[in-house]
């Protein structure tokens, strides 16, 4: 047989076998956190290696627990969840407000420093978030922002708004100038141009944007960590979480039904714009 | 804010024209001034809420300050040394660099081969495709503090499921404490790290698989190279670039991880890496000075790492 038969022929089956490993290692750890969820701690001590869910031992008390208040002697997280919600969101549409006439302004302006900002940017993003957490912490503990959920939104932008600008700029650059130039032919003033048309056009993009900006937000731990420790009614749904396990004896099947809170909105979120976000991402990549 | 007549249409194209003398200089100062009130506010933001930290941190870390003490300090009180010395002198501190360039290079190599792996096998149309990309991506996306809870459950010498069926299937003799002892935390942690990021670098690797031309590929096929000539003769030499830039940005995002690490093991068992440290530094120390003069080691040894980089890759990085 020669070399060229021999090694497409294996390679299709290799192929076939490493994707499926693929889907494994990355799909079944999100199964058995869902499986652990709904079992009872007793049968996952006496059965660790059971994957699947009896009829009879099926429960939903682990999220009862999770999401009841803390009066009623659950774990609050309805509490989180709205904090996080709230966060998320604000912190979204804010950083979209800034960045979308920032993106277009480096995409299609000739102003002072513009190579600058666009370097600026990248600095900024690849800065170690812990070396801003430092003096943010001494601010906030100064001003009594900390605590606040106000001062993790501002946070959050900023650690959002380099990514969005870049992603937004890329975006801006692949619209036809002539798009442009027909608006301002017709009289459209510079405002007038980003509304009527470079927005509607970026709309697809803006969306992917927003979603990537929730995700961050609502998965960002470090700074919930450090500037809302001691105020256990704002707390986000990733720091009740993290702090959850380290309190009192709280069994793993709780744990995990927290886990599973705390990541199903990100999960249908994505699977409801994949195609949306991965080519959001990656937009103006190709060139390497 | 018009910046606009008929034969200036041109304002918002990206390069200049030939000639700057046919073109009325009060349009260009328009439009500069209209980019610069448009990027002010995305300006002031990160100025605000980065520029100032960063420029402050490397000032408190010349100070002696605490917090109990901040507001008596101010922000130019008397300047130390005493912190960097104290910082470089504490025990463990070329322990935490060691640990953490491992992690750094471990995590950026792993993440990036997987990444490589995951982008040549989906790359051709196949059935269920779009789902397998989306479920590769699932590592990237779902928050931190969740996964890595899976990962301790996963592992955990009593109730995991590892080693429940190291025990039962491959015949481990005791259950591993994968995540507290000093001989498996840290390469655990490497492991979780190329697991959480390959798909970033999946995602950047098939967006440029997808850009190579399929005739080159053809041509090839036609000239008789197999699969792994192809592999090494025409993809490969097109990825370089991508994986180049992967390295630093990757290497980057690694040295400052700070929650993986803190999440999984809490720094413990050799795993405290830089981040984790200046956490420490910060929380339960309160020593804000120690904590700004780790962060700034932390930076400056960064910076070194990724000019040497440049300096050996740069050409295939640009």
């Amino acid at each position: 047989m020669d070399r060229d038969l021999v090694e497409t022929v294996s390679l299709r089956w290799l192929r076939r076998l490493v994707i499926a490993a693929f889907l494994v290692v990355t799909i079944f750890p999100f199964y058995y956190m869902l499986v652990l969820s709904v079992r009872p701690i007793e049968r996952l001590l006496l059965d660790p290696g059971s994957l699947v869910v009896g009829f009879g031992e099926l429960t939903v008390a682990t999220y009862a627990e999770v999401l009841r208040a803390t009066d009623d002697g659950g774990q609050g997280f309805l509490t989180f969840i709205r904090n996080s919600g709230l966060v998320a969101v604000a912190a979204t549409v804010l950083t979209l407000l800034v960045a979308i006439p920032g993106a277009y302004a480096v995409a299609r302006l000739r102003f002072f420093g513009r190579r600058q900002v666009d370097f600026l940017f990248l600095a900024v993003y690849l800065f170690p978030s812990i070396v801003i957490a430092i003096p943010l912490f001494v601010v906030f503990s100064l001003a009594g922002l900390r605590g606040s959920l106000f001062g993790l939104v501002l946070v959050y932008i900023s650690q959002t708004l380099p990514v969005s600008v870049y992603m937004l700029k890329n975006y801006f650059e692949t619209i036809p100038v002539s798009l442009e130039e027909s608006a301002a032919i017709d009289g459209a003033g510079r405002l007038g141009i980003i509304r009527r048309v470079s927005l509607p056009l970026a709309a697809p993009s803006i969306m992917a944007v927003a979603l990537y900006d929730f995700m961050i937000a609502w998965n960002e731990f470090l700074f919930a960590l450090l500037f809302l420790v001691d105020k256990p009614d704002r707390w986000t749904v990733s720091l009740g979480l993290s702090l959850l396990a380290d309190g009192v004896e709280v069994p793993k099947t709780v744990l995990m039904a927290g886990s599973v809170v705390l990541t199903l909105p990100i999960v249908i979120l994505f699977f409801a714009s994949e195609r949306l976000l991965t080519e959001g991402l990656t937009s103006g990549a190709e060139k390497g | 804010m018009t910046t606009t007549a008929p034969d200036t249409g041109r304002s918002p194209t990206e390069e200049r024209p030939a000639s700057p003398r046919r073109r009325p200089l009060t349009l260009r100062r328009r439009e500069s001034r209209a980019g610069l009130a448009l990027v002010a506010p995305t300006l002031l933001v990160t100025i605000a809420v980065i520029g100032i930290p960063i420029v402050w941190t490397v000032v408190l870390a010349f100070q002696r300050v605490r917090l109990a003490t901040l507001r008596k300090t101010g922000l130019f009180g008397e300047f130390t040394m005493d912190n960097i010395d104290r910082v470089l002198h504490t025990p463990g501190f070329a322990d935490t660099l060691w640990v953490t360039l491992l992690y750094s290079i471990g995590g950026t190599v792993g993440s990036i081969a997987l990444g490589l792996v995951a982008a040549l096998v989906v790359r051709r149309p196949f059935w269920g495709r779009t789902l397998v990309r989306a479920s590769m991506l699932l590592p990237y996306v779902a928050p931190v503090v969740a996964v890595t809870f899976v990962w301790q459950v996963m592992l955990d010498p009593q109730l995991g499921i590892v080693n429940h069926w190291g025990q039962s299937l491959l015949g481990w003799d005791a259950p591993v404490p994968f995540l507290t002892q000093e001989s498996t935390a840290l390469a655990t942690v490497i492991v979780f790290e190329a697991w959480r990021y390959f798909p970033f670098a999946f995602l950047f690797l098939l967006a440029r698989l997808q850009a190579v031309p399929g005739e080159l590929e053809e041509a090839a096929r036609v000239d008789g190279a197999t699969p792994t000539q192809r592999f090494r003769h025409i993809l490969l030499p097109q990825l370089l670039p991508v994986i180049a830039l992967l390295g630093v940005l990757r290497f980057i995002m690694t040295f400052n991880k700070f929650d993986d690490v803190y999440l999984l093991t809490g720094g413990a068992a050799g795993t405290e890496v830089v981040s984790v440290r200046v956490y420490e530094f910060l929380t339960a120390r309160t020593d804000i000075g120690a904590a700004a003069a780790q962060a700034v080691v932390l930076a400056v040894v960064l910076i070194v790492f990724v000019l040497i980089y440049l300096r050996f890759f740069g050409r295939r990085v640009d």
